[in-house]
């Protein structure tokens, strides 16, 4: 009898000693999972006293269920209090997503396709440009006189000294170099980012969102979807080219469709990085562009923090996510795992 | 940037002349296709990224004040990094020091030897050479620095600073990240039913903003009201609480980051676990291997690529950790939560953006050592080998 427990069938089928085991420990992870996910649900329908006066478990038992939270942000404080976040973020999130995902894709199609030979010397003039420029700029020349001349004096000595040069570098050094930027801290680009966007007005909008999440999702995106371009057959392409089709147009007729799976598992995970970002949000934002992790933070008010109020916006802003990523979770592994598996 | 086409897509060759403004226009967006293609991406990280970071690199140089209709920089050397490392901020940053304990003491050998076998191992091996070594060394002694410095904060009266804090919950999250969702990844992996309710369920936590766990979080350690309560009065710990002490503050945001991001190793360990072919799984089993040399010497290899890659991944997301503590402990008490991107955006509050400045720096300095570390010295060893 132990022996038939202990023992399975097949090596691929658990015996049921240890299946049983197995669903302890699941189990056990999936309460402390579902758990607190459980009691964000229940909090949001309490009313103060419910929540100060011990745990309560279940609604109707425990607790009458009461729309106590919902009367407070929704109806009392007037609707765009979380409309105007909600649909910032809502936005916000989509549309950097949708923007890197496009930038991020012809970027990484053309990174598997072409083979780029930058040099490191025009490069470094480059920076030295930059240097320079912010350098004059620091004392006291006009930006706009800076920046011009930096970039003049950058063409300038790039077609003249800058083609003297011979060492290269290659596609690898590219990509690694995009992708690098995921390892740049926030606070280390945010004070010049916020200054920039402070002398072109755009502090507090959308737009300035927009722009930054599209650049830091950037990486991410080429990081996935080379490998999944990278997979996809040259022959296919070639043919299309002979039948006298247009780069853009084999990218949008056949390299796009392809690459469903990995644009979607792509799309999502960017998606929810944005969604949920607080750094760049806290840095750039006041109140006009607000997102929702943001009002939730600040929920940490003065009549100390208001369980219920947070719980019910903490909802709201996890719903669509949850709904999503139940519907796709199939793909987000796979698309991650194609990232993973090359580095 | 002078691109050659390569795939064989040479375009279709038009006659030179007779060409509508059409024709030309659309030959000549083909021929600049792969700038067209590529620079968009480029410029934006040129322009977000890369300018913002010399920027940022004269800023930490500097002390920056908002005044009436704008802003003054002036230059003032290596006066902020100074401050951190010696002056007034040093407590906050590197923390206070003590005489390491026996403990601190014991560990800190234990690294030393680790470190001077894998250098021995080096140079004896066919890999070595002069400027491996040299680089080898500094990074060797970059971490018997922080190996150090982690020492003598962590015993005794002293005290850690914000760096050795997000060394703390870097090293410890992502480590228990990695051994709970390579776990819970094997036991899905086994072909139990309701193995699509376990994936479904472990994928959760990571959609959630880290904001709104942070507080999910306080309201479960709540030791008065939360709902785990009961048990805690059950222990006798109903006066106890979580973000009064140390210790106990840095255990709340782990677990809180823990939570998070379980989901992440394991679905992709997942992934990868179901990738391993069956036949080489079967043929060992066939062999007579038992379950855990089945594992070490059959899967473990298989899954090691992604499990790099993923620990890289989740720790360069790590050292940025900043929403966690701040919404769950403020950082606090005093700096014990305080991590280095959290101090960061406090000196930014505080108006001293010069030194919010460095003191990033010194956050992507050490991010870019480890990672390199990781990749050039550990990856190799583990991975090629």
């Amino acid at each position: 009898m132990l022996k038939r427990l202990t023992t399975s069938q097949s090596p691929f089928r658990p015996s049921p000693l240890r299946l049983f085991f197995s669903y302890i420990v699941l189990g056990f992870w999936s309460i402390v999972v579902l758990f607190p996910l459980y009691w964000l649900l229940v909090t949001a329908f309490k009313s103060p006293i419910d929540v100060s006066s011990g745990p309560k478990y279940i609604p109707w038992v425990d607790f009458t269920p009461s729309l106590y939270a919902w009367n407070e942000i929704v109806v009392s404080t007037g609707v765009t209090f979380v409309t105007r976040p909600y649909s910032n973020t809502l936005i916000v999130g989509l549309v950097s997503s949708l923007l890197a995902l496009i930038i991020g894709t012809c970027a990484a199609y053309a990174l598997t396709r072409f083979e780029y030979r930058p040099k490191p010397a025009v490069i470094g003039m480059f920076i030295l440009c930059i240097i320079g420029g912010l350098i004059v700029m620091a004392a006291g020349v006009p930006p706009i006189i800076a920046i011009g001349s930096a970039v003049i004096l950058f063409i300038v000595l790039a077609n003249t000294i800058g083609k003297r040069f011979k060492g290269t570098m290659n596609n690898g050094d590219i990509t690694f170099w995009l992708i690098s930027q995921r390892m740049l801290p926030t606070v280390a680009v945010i004070i010049p980012i916020y200054v920039l966007y402070q002398q072109l007005s755009l502090l507090d909008t959308r737009t300035a969102l927009i722009i930054t999440y599209t650049t830091v999702s950037l990486p991410l995106v080429i990081w996935f979807m080379r490998d999944y371009i990278a997979n996809i057959p040259l022959e296919l392409e070639e043919s299309a080219f002979i039948d006298g089709a247009s780069r853009y147009l084999v990218l949008w007729r056949i390299i796009l469709p392809l690459a469903v799976p990995g644009l979607i598992a792509t799309f999502l995970i960017v998606l929810v990085f944005n969604w949920n970002e607080y750094v760049l949000a806290l840095f750039l934002t006041r109140a006009e562009s607000q997102t929702m992790p943001l009002l939730i933070a600040a929920q940490n008010a003065t009549r100390g923090p208001q369980w219920w109020n947070i719980s019910l916006l903490v909802l709201m802003m996890i719903a669509p996510l949850i709904f999503l990523a139940i519907l796709l979770e199939r793909y987000i592994a796979k698309g991650l795992l194609v990232g993973a598996v090359k580095g | 940037m002078t691109p050659t086409q390569s795939g064989g897509s040479g375009g279709v060759i038009y006659a030179e002349q007779d060409m509508s403004f059409r024709a030309r226009l659309s030959r000549s967006l083909e021929r600049s296709s792969p700038n067209v293609l590529l620079l968009p991406a480029i410029v934006l990280v040129l322009f977000l990224s890369i300018f913002p970071l010399i920027v940022s690199l004269l800023l930490s140089f500097s002390r920056f004040q908002f005044v009436a209709g704008g802003y003054s920089i002036r230059y003032i050397g290596f006066a902020n990094y100074i401050k951190l490392f010696s002056g007034s901020e040093q407590r906050k940053f590197l923390g206070a020091f003590d005489a390491p304990s026996i403990i601190a003491l014991v560990m800190g050998a234990a690294a030393l030897t680790i470190i001077a076998i894998m250098l021995v191992q080096y140079v004896r091996s066919n890999r070595f050479s002069p400027v491996g070594l040299v680089m080898r060394l500094v990074a060797i002694a970059f971490t018997l620095a922080l190996v150090w410095l982690c020492m003598i904060t962590l015993s005794g009266d002293g005290l850690p600073g914000t760096l050795v804090v997000t060394l703390i919950f870097v090293f410890v999250g992502v480590s228990a990240q990695y051994l709970i969702g390579l776990g819970l990844a094997l036991l899905v992996t086994q072909n139990i039913p309701g193995k699509r309710f376990f994936r479904v369920t472990f994928l959760l936590p990571m959609m959630i903003t880290p904001v709104g766990i942070g507080f999910l979080f306080r309201m479960m350690m709540d030791t008065i009201n939360g709902p785990i309560s009961p048990i805690w009065k059950l222990l006798g710990l109903a006066d106890f609480s979580w973000v009064d002490t140390a210790f106990g503050a840095r255990t709340a945001v782990i677990i809180a980051d823990t939570w998070q991001w379980t989901p992440f190793m394991f679905i992709i360990l997942l992934a990868a676990l179901e990738s391993v072919p069956r036949e080489i799984v079967e043929a060992a089993l066939v062999d007579g291997a038992n379950k855990w040399k089945n594992f070490r010497h059959i899967i473990l290899p298989q899954i090691m690529p992604v499990s790099f890659t993923l620990i890289m991944i989740r720790t360069i997301e790590a050292f940025k950790i900043v929403d966690m503590p701040q919404i769950l402990t403020r950082g606090g008490p005093g700096t014990a939560t305080e991590s280095m991107t959290l101090y960061a955006y406090n000196q930014w509050r505080a108006l001293d953006l010069g030194m919010s400045a460095a003191i990033a720096y010194l956050l992507l300095i050490v991010v870019t050592f480890v990672a390199m570390v990781y990749v050039r010295i550990l990856r190799k060893r583990v991975v090629v080998d």
